[in-house]
């Protein structure tokens, strides 16, 4: 009867034992067919694994799919170190596995001689890797001084972190936005962008690699997009409870449309009229402490400006703007705006665990006339 | 009897003399059973922090799942990652070096046994202190710079605190100034920085000792260039912590200083600087990573030589390329914070020196390599593992090339794509030639062989659990599945590949399943392993099997680099071994000999103190976090008077030793009757 290569193997140690005079007269060893065999059925059966799932899921957050030039000139040069990667470890694993089938011991294998180096392989090896290494090296110093610090011309937008959202700032426009960066698309935009609390790390991988927001200092980040379009940005570092629930989108639109967009922003929001609900809404907005956070630019009554009085949430003179909000985690894949809404002020820290936006017990109804003055907030 | 002997001083310090059962093992200090002690604590912690993953991969298995609550899953992953670094690999690391060294060596203890048995209860009890956080710390919800009392959120409502998440929550890496005072408030992260301190004492302790080890505790003629790789390994690795360590500490105490009395080094809204605890952190961080690579690379380093019945290709050169990934290590750290916004000057000088470490790096696979070609390989289970090691690292060491091409980096850190990489240098890594030293030297401990059916049954589960854990990982990362994260949403398309890498957890849990039960089974009931039970080539084999108290009974006198291969083999006209025809004597007389020893020979003693000195260490740091109160003061001023008592101790206890002429009258006629049977022999 055959037994399995690998029975047979496990018995070698305990013949050698048994048979401590003459260790390797063990019988022979499964053929290296067997061997061979399984490995390419492991490999095979890996591949088609990985096939069908690379294909049947679409990931928002991809880092193949560049969109500007700086993610296009990442992606290049992560190719270029992909193949020459996969080339060195094709190397190793192919010479391991001919040394595992060549060399495996065999019945009448001679001893092997004891040979202990040879200075020219060494060298040879040691020489080969530093000359890949130093061809990979320059375009990646070069690229390193393309990407990282923006263009002095280029239209700034502050950045700030906060746990757990992005707020942007645009000092040309004094625009004060949250969750939705609008760009032009076709030019560089330079995020110069702060924190408020601790580390964040800005990634839109579509459009650049990462950089953080350290509070009390100043970082840039070089943002570009060929075309117009919506790009999700998430962060990158941990920064507390809900880490993982601090995304932001990027849109990117034309020119006249930016121009739009900014004009719109300028606006001071136009109050809700007196009998509707969203009046309703404006009451409770004033009157139930959302003022404390957040700041709500109006016009009229006299022009004041709700200020923000402690904390600092997003602004949301332009809420409905946003299509996105919560650090552009609501609403859900498939979720219906309104009852997004409606499930974050009802409880924000059940949603986004650790929200500094507590949970102010709205009623039903409160929460009805908020969404409703919110939503007319554009 | 000497003078000294009858002072008084002995009859108060009369050291412990048990030889078994529980005070045996407390007042140890042979490194053999200290090793023993840090391989099950080890162990132990694995399993723990195994236990720490597979809940993570429960709650990542599912788009926006709700298994965990995001406090417990900050708290798993930042106590995974603590217990797998700290409790884990590094003390394997430090059970196979405590073991090993002085075997390897030629010597019968390492320089300091009682400093030995004290890094030892150090970690102990700093492992203990450490977990402790999961029954007294307390983790709580940030509570900003500029808080209003009044204003303070209900901190995220009673649903997301639980049991857990009392624990530290702030990652291993504890970035400040999320894990500093008014973001991680709360005794968790005390907790946290208090137990890598007193871990990284313990290191620092062992360190010093091995070093010195090796350097003066040589047998004759054991040249440096004669040390077996290991050991090599083993001595650029404690060079590392001694360098790296105080680096952390340094940091460490910034922290707690920071935490407990306000100093605010690293809190920005007083002037602080958080990026300066990054590069403190990695200046010893990446360091730390070679102290958990280079002994695995030590122990395969043996392994392969024995497997293929060739010399280690290339000697020197491996020895010298784990001494330059050693002192490389030291200035790559800031690749580790390439998204930081460090100039282009830095980030490019720190991405080409990072490049470096890849030439030392395949240096080491291709001798590996070489030390197969040619050779007789016989593929048992510390083989096995030793040719996955290679097959993994090098995935690992590619992909961490990737990270050295900055721009590259970017899109890379903080995302799966790293914990991919690490865990296929740790896990694939490490942890793979950590299990081939397991197997390989499973005999010197138990004296029987584990068993290799189940050897290898643990090994190709592992093999494939592992890489369908970690493999898609890079997929996943690539794919924008940012680290630490608790939740993803449906639309990233990430869901698929995340059930694939929770399945591959399981399988791995399952193979470490195996693993246990042939360790528990071969322990007792293995085959009996006999003497030198691989032909092996290093002089640890020349003990028997287990090894006897005393290590070698006869002193050695080294001629050659795998000294005991040439005490069985000679050359014939071809360069290929001839075993020598008085070999299987030698083996027998070694075992003899080895088993019953000719002379009566002078151990260390064993002393109390280690194991008290070592127990003030975190009695100090429970003072600390808790200084305001009474208690907490009482409890500093206790540990250090237990410790400074302790000291006094450990100063003035005699030597306990029963005097070369006292004991042959004692116990010396029956050795003495089996000697002169035997000589003849």
């Amino acid at each position: 009867m055959r037994r399995t290569g690998i029975a047979r193997e496990g018995l070698w140690a305990a013949k050698l034992v048994a048979r401590r005079d003459s260790p390797y007269d063990a019988e022979p060893m499964a053929s290296s067919g067997r061997l061979a065999r399984v490995f390419a059925l492991m490999g095979l059966a890996f591949l088609l694994g990985a096939c069908s799932l690379v294909e049947i899921e679409d990931a928002v957050l991809t880092t193949f799919e560049p969109a500007g030039p700086n993610a296009q000139r990442i992606d290049d040069l992560f190719w270029m170190v992909f193949w020459i990667a996969t080339g060195v470890f094709a190397f190793v694993v192919v010479a391991l596995i001919v040394l595992v089938l060549r060399f495996r011991d065999r019945e009448g294998a001679k001893e092997p001689k004891q040979l202990h180096g040879n200075a020219k392989v060494e060298v040879v090896w040691t020489v080969i890797p530093a000359i890949i290494l130093a061809a990979i090296a320059v375009p990646t110093v070069q690229a390193v001084f393309d990407l990282t610090e923006c263009d002095p011309a280029a239209m700034k937008v502050e950045l700030i972190g906060h746990q757990w959202w992005f707020e942007a700032h645009y000092p040309d426009y004094e625009v004060d936005t949250a969750n939705v960066v609008v760009i032009p698309a076709g030019r560089e935009v330079c995020l110069e962008m702060t924190s408020e609390d601790v580390i964040h790390n800005f990634w839109a991988p579509s459009l650049h690699g990462k950089r953080y927001l350290v509070p009390g200092q100043w970082t840039q980040l070089k943002l570009e997009a060929y075309e117009p379009g919506e790009f999700w940005a998430h962060c990158a570092e941990f920064c507390g409870l809900s880490h993982s629930l601090m995304r932001a989108r990027v849109l990117a639109v034309s020119e006249s449309e930016f121009e739009t967009w900014v004009a719109e922003q300028q606006q001071p929001a136009v109050l809700p009229e007196e009998g509707t609900q969203a009046y309703e809404g404006y009451q409770v907005f004033v009157n139930r402490g959302c003022t404390q956070c957040h700041a709500y630019r109006v016009d009229g009554e006299g022009g004041s400006e709700i200020a923000r009085e402690a904390f600092n949430g997003p602004d949301l003179t332009h809420f409905a703007s946003r299509h996105v909000f919560a650090g552009a985690t609501l609403p859900e894949f498939g979720e219906d705006r309104e009852t997004a809404l409606a499930r974050w002020l009802a409880d924000p820290p059940s949603v986004k665990p650790g929200s500094f936006m507590p949970n102010l017990a709205l009623s039903g109804e409160e929460i009805d006339d908020l969404i409703a003055f919110l939503e007319e907030s554009r | 009897m000497t003078a000294t002997a009858e002072r008084p001083a002995t009859t108060i310090f009369r050291r412990p003399r048990s030889k078994t059962g529980i005070w045996s093992w407390i007042t140890t200090v042979d490194h053999k059973r200290i090793g023993i002690m840090y391989g099950y604590a080890a162990f132990a912690f694995f399993i723990i922090g195994g236990l720490e993953a597979i809940l993570l991969r429960v709650q990542l298995s599912q788009a926006n799942a709700e298994f965990l609550t995001a406090g417990a899953y900050n708290a798993l992953f930042t106590m995974h990652g603590t217990t797998m670094i700290f409790l884990f690999v590094m003390p394997a690391s430090a059970a196979f070096m405590n073991y090993l060294l002085p075997l390897l060596v030629g010597a019968r203890d390492v320089a300091f046994p009682r400093l030995n048995a004290l890094s030892w209860w150090v970690f102990f009890f700093g492992a203990i202190f450490l977990y402790s956080t999961f029954f007294f710390g307390t983790s709580l919800p940030p509570i900003g710079p500029d808080a209003i009392p009044g204003n303070l959120p209900d901190g995220g409502g009673p649903g997301s605190f639980n049991w857990i998440s009392g624990s530290p929550d702030g990652g291993w890496f504890g970035y400040q100034p999320n894990a500093g005072p008014f973001y991680s408030p709360g005794t968790a992260m005390d907790y946290w920085a208090g137990g890598l301190q007193i871990l990284g004492l313990s290191s620092l302790i062992s360190a010093v000792n091995f070093i010195v080890t090796t350097f003066n505790m040589r047998a004759k003629g054991m040249r440096l260039m004669r040390l077996p790789v290991f050991a090599w390994m083993t001595t650029v690795t404690a060079f590392l912590l001694l360098f790296s360590l105080p680096i952390i500490a340094v940091a460490l105490f910034m922290v707690t200083i920071d935490r407990q009395f306000g100093s605010l080094f690293f809190a920005a809204t007083a002037g602080g600087d958080p990026i300066l605890w990054q590069h403190l952190f990695w200046l010893f961080g990446h360091p730390e990573v070679y102290i958990l690579i280079l002994p695995a690379m030590g122990i395969v380093s043996e392994v392969f030589p024995v497997f293929s019945r060739k010399p280690l290709f290339g000697y020197s050169a491996v020895v010298f390329a784990g001494a330059a990934i050693a002192f490389l290590g030291f200035g790559v750290w800031a690749h580790h914070m390439f998204a930081s916004g460090i100039t282009p000057v830095a980030q490019a000088a720190f991405g080409l020196a990072t490049m470096t470490i890849a030439i030392p790096t395949g240096i080491k696979i291709f001798n590996w390599l070489g030390t197969m070609w040619g050779g007789r390989l016989r593929f048992t289970t510390p083989m096995l593992f030793a040719i996955g090691f290679i097959a993994m690292f090098t995935i690992g060491g590619l992909s961490g090339v990737t990270h050295s091409i900055v721009p590259s980096d970017w899109q890379q850190t903080d995302t799966y794509y790293i914990v991919a990489h690490f865990h296929y240098v740790i896990f694939g890594g490490a942890v793979f030639g950590l299990f081939a030293g397991l197997y390989y030297w499973f005999p010197k401990y138990s004296g029987r062989m584990l068993d290799e059916k189940l050897g290898k049954w643990h090994f190709w589960l592992q093999f494939i659990g592992f890489n369908l854990t970690f493999a898609p990982m890079h997929w996943l990362g690539l794919q924008g599945m940012v680290r630490r994260t608790w939740k993803y949403a449906p639309e990233m398309g990430l869901e698929g590949w995340n059930q694939a890498v929770t399945a591959g957890a399981v399988i791995i849990a399952i193979s470490i399943l195996i693993f246990m039960w042939n360790w528990a089974r071969s322990r007792r009931r293995g085959r009996v392993a006999g003497m030198d039970p691989w032909d092996a080539r290093t002089i640890e084999w020349m003990t028997p099997n287990p090894t006897p108290e005393h290590n070698f009974s006869e002193p050695l006198e080294i001629t050659k680099l795998d000294h005991f291969w040439h005490l069985k083999y000679d050359e014939d006209e071809e360069g290929r071994p001839r075993r020598r025809e008085d070999a299987d004597a030698m083996l027998e007389h070694l075992e003899d000999v080895g088993n019953n020893p000719r002379e009566p020979i002078h151990l260390p003693s064993s002393s109390f103190f280690p194991f008290l000195v070592g127990l003030g260490v975190p009695i100090i740091f429970y003072g600390i976090i808790y200084h305001t109160s009474i208690a907490g003061k009482a409890l500093i001023v206790g540990g250090i008077l237990l410790i400074l008592a302790s000291c006094v101790g450990w100063g003035i206890e005699p030597v306990d030793e029963p005097h070369y002429g006292d004991h042959d009258e004692e116990h010396g006629e029956e050795p003495v009757a089996e000697e002169g049977e035997l000589v003849d022999d």
